[in-house]
């Protein structure tokens, strides 16, 4: 059995190691909270757009535009929302893992990460990791969406890459976090968001007209699409992270409580033994000497 | 024909206007765009300028910088990157701007960035002015 001092001395250690995952479970609550209000106050905007470019598309027969037609073989290039930090549970690991099972070989894939984690996991294992912006995550703004999306859709006009993924972490609910992939370019009608969009009011179909010119409006809304969705999955993987940081921490802190109770049980336990031990030896030593 | 249409207008911070409207009016890449209700499909491109809505007798301005506009005959959706009302907009500050980048155009090194800047600055001044 252990001593009272080393059981004394360990239990320490977790009362210490509660207090930090109390504080960090703290810190990730007020920040989801921020996190959260702004990831909803976008989503009908980003709703509004996949609507709207859903049935621009619908009403379009341009299927021979550099952003729509189907891609040549080339290299793929993925945009990786992760977050710079562990300690939140599954989080990073879970959105890693959409690349690395996905349909992404090693040889023909570009990673660009925006947050450290997931670099640092991708690199690892091999694969080929470009411009980094971790900074992004800890305050995602739209202009930094897009710059993102100018140097990456520049790659594509430089015809380096042939298709654009974007791979993060969808915010359900506080706990419920679903790691997303998908294609950005081409813009692709199975894209859920669009063909959902596509299903609805089938019947109206009016013919789109374009101001200057379809070409040269399709130019320009793509990245704008880009740009937005890629900020609205910015938002939300920000609040995904502090979510599942949340949750973990809860979880690290519940289970450290149930640590020291048990200690404590093993401590009094120990500290009654000793007594009796002791109080058995007096007795012993005294029936000796009489 | 219904004498009105629906506008949706939403930036990525916020819905900026929803309601309806009898016309409203747009700054495009080619000119300035009327739009009455029963217009026929179209999709436009936003410049930096003023928008105008009138519902019933009341006409409001906005300034609006880069977006597109889906215009259907019964209801219009802008998508704007940014959108201001004249009581946000501080007007000292845009015209700093203004000058600042009639400055940067007058020098040799001047972009189309500042250009954009010289546009936004101006739908700013035009859309506070009331």
């Amino acid at each position: 059995m252990a001593s009272m001092r080393d059981i004394k001395r360990r239990r320490e250690s977790i009362q210490s190691t509660e207090q930090i995952t109390k504080a960090m479970m703290l810190v990730a609550t007020v920040k989801l909270q921020k996190a959260r209000q702004k990831a909803e106050a976008s989503r009908p905007y980003t709703n509004a757009l996949y609507r709207t470019v859903g049935e621009i598309l619908r009403r379009t027969d341009e299927t021979a535009h550099k952003y729509l037609k189907h891609p040549g073989e080339g290299k793929k290039a993925v945009i990786l929302i992760t977050g710079n930090r562990g300690l939140a549970g599954g989080y990073n690991m879970n959105a890693v893992r959409m690349v690395l099972d996905g349909p992404f070989d090693r040889e023909n894939t570009v990673i660009y990460t925006i947050g450290r984690k997931g670099q640092e996991m991708l690199r690892a294992r091999g694969y080929e990791c470009r411009d980094d912006w971790s900074e992004v995550v800890n305050a995602p703004l739209y202009k930094d969406a897009i710059s993102i999306t100018q140097t990456v859709l520049d790659r594509f006009e430089a015809s380096e890459i042939s298709e654009i993924w974007l791979v993060y972490t969808e915010f359900k609910n506080t706990v419920v976090h679903v790691p997303k992939c998908q294609r950005m370019i081409p813009v692709a009608p199975e894209d859920e968001h669009v063909a959902a969009a596509m299903e609805e009011e089938r019947e109206d179909v009016l013919p789109m007209n374009y101001e200057p010119n379809d070409e040269e409006v399709l130019n320009r809304l793509i990245p704008q699409y880009m740009a937005s969705v890629l900020y609205g999955a910015l938002l939300q993987a920000v609040a995904s992270e502090n979510g599942a940081r949340m949750t973990a921490m809860d979880n690290a802190t519940d289970n450290a409580e149930e640590m020291i109770e048990k200690l404590g049980l093993q401590y009094n336990r120990a500290r009654q033994g000793s007594i009796t031990q002791e109080l058995t030896e007096i007795i012993a030593g005294r029936n000796a000497v009489t | 024909m219904a004498s009105t249409f629906h506008l949706t207008i939403i930036t990525p911070e916020r819905t900026f206007f929803e309601g309806d409207v009898s016309f409203s009016e747009f700054t495009t890449e080619e000119g300035r765009v009327g739009i009455y209700p029963g217009h026929e499909a179209l999709t436009l491109m936003l410049a930096p300028g003023v928008l105008l809505i009138r519902s019933g007798n009341e006409d409001r301005k906005a300034a609006m910088h880069k977006g597109f506009a889906e215009i259907l005959p019964d209801r219009v959706t802008v998508l704007a990157q940014i959108a201001e009302w004249p009581e946000e907009i501080d007007r000292n500050r845009a015209e700093e701007d203004r000058i600042k980048a009639e400055r940067a155009l007058q020098e040799d090194g001047s972009s189309a960035k500042d250009e954009i800047r010289l546009r936004r600055a101006i739908a700013r001044i035009e859309a506070s002015k009331g």
